[in-house]
């Protein structure tokens, strides 16, 4: 089973893509963004695991043990300061559309038809 | 695009989107067969030259310190940017005392149990959350995570059903004071490595010995400046969705 984690991520990226694709609703649209995004979480992840590693925290292990990389783990972190802010972002643009139109449904979004 | 349009376009790109994941997948190493060097490295110099033992949060203030500050303005900047997209319009009013009803949301029904219960968790999500920043470079956690829990705090006022009591023990002035304060004093901080240590972010400050709360040199300040401006700014987001919500009238309503 070592390519599981990489299956899970794919399968994540493509279901949250086809939220985006098929979504009626705008909100939906945008968690369904964070879906694809989390798959990157389980890609970082995954690359960086080491077999029978441990968690890069030295606290309570002696510093010298097999870990796991820690470098993935970090970018992780930013990952999810992005994906905070887009969604952020991404919503409060939603709350504008549905003032401006009245729905959130992209479909009814008619300046954005022509 | 008609719906029908919508998905057969994302059937011909999802096969070659298929094709591309594929293909990447297969050039990943076997899970649990990593061998980089550059992280394998980090493990080995950051305990031993920072005395830092969480080497995550090492990475994040001491190697990667720049990039840190760079993801500091990307939150600062996002959240002006969501002030800026919920700014309110010519024809709404954001009057607080003529605002009815401003009480009259969903939380406002909360039960007893449920506003003891919500009072019962501010002291101890601001108690956890300053324990997870402060210990940023001992155990896992540092500014992003602590600044989440010590945001999340206040917003049991918003649980207990008192949207105006988290307004009036955080407005929006403070936050945007905390939020710029936190920012700031992470720059100025790298300010220090650049008059003491000669370069940008380098640490300045004694280590220390490994697993003590101050130790591991610059890093315990760095931790708190994020966990302050990310607190800032998560709650000033969150208050401006909420305004959105609870107090933000359109203008024809009120009259």
């Amino acid at each position: 089973m070592t390519f599981f984690p990489y299956v899970v991520a794919g399968w994540l990226f493509v279901i949250g893509l086809w939220g985006v694709v098929s979504s009626t609703d705008l909100v939906r649209t945008v968690l369904s963004l964070t879906v694809v995004q989390s798959s990157t979480y389980v890609v970082l992840l995954a690359i960086g695991y080491r077999s029978a590693g441990k968690a890069p925290i030295v606290a309570d292990i002696p510093a010298a043990s097999k870990l796991v990389d820690p470098v993935v783990q970090v970018l992780v972190l930013t990952d999810i300061v992005i994906e905070a802010t887009v969604t952020a972002l991404l919503l409060a643009l939603v709350v504008q559309a549905h003032k401006r139109f009245g729905s959130v449904d992209p479909a009814r979004l008619r300046a954005l038809r022509h | 695009m008609s719906r029908r349009g919508r998905l057969s376009l994302f059937a011909v790109a999802g096969t070659g989107l298929l094709a591309v994941l594929l293909i990447g997948f297969h050039g990943l190493p076997r899970f649990g067969d990593y061998h980089g060097i550059y992280g394998l490295l980090v493990n080995r110099v950051e305990p031993a030259q920072r005395r830092a033992t969480d080497i995550v949060t090492a990475l994040n203030f001491d190697l990667r310190a720049f990039d840190t500050l760079g993801e500091e303005f990307i939150l600062f900047a996002s959240v002006a940017g969501v002030a800026v997209i919920l700014r309110h319009l010519r024809d709404e009013d954001q009057d607080l005392q003529r605002s009815q009803g401003i009480e009259d949301h969903r939380f406002a029904g909360a039960s007893e149990a449920l506003r003891a219960g919500s009072l019962v968790l501010i002291p101890l999500l601001v108690a956890l959350g300053a324990y997870v920043v402060f210990h940023g470079a001992l155990t896992p956690g540092g500014g992003f995570q602590g600044g989440i829990v010590l945001a999340a705090g206040p917003l049991a006022i918003l649980a207990a059903g008192r949207y105006l009591a988290l307004k009036r023990l955080a407005p929006e002035w403070a936050l945007e004071a905390l939020e710029a304060t936190g920012g700031a004093c992470y720059a100025l901080i790298g300010l220090g490595g650049l008059i003491f240590a000669g370069v940008y972010l380098r640490n300045f400050l004694p280590l220390g010995d490994s697993g003590q709360l101050l130790s591991a040199g610059m890093m315990p300040l760095n931790s708190i400046a994020v966990g302050l401006e990310v607190t800032g700014a998560f709650l000033l987001t969150w208050t401006e969705f909420l305004d959105q919500a609870l107090v933000v009238r359109r203008g024809e309503l009120r009259r």
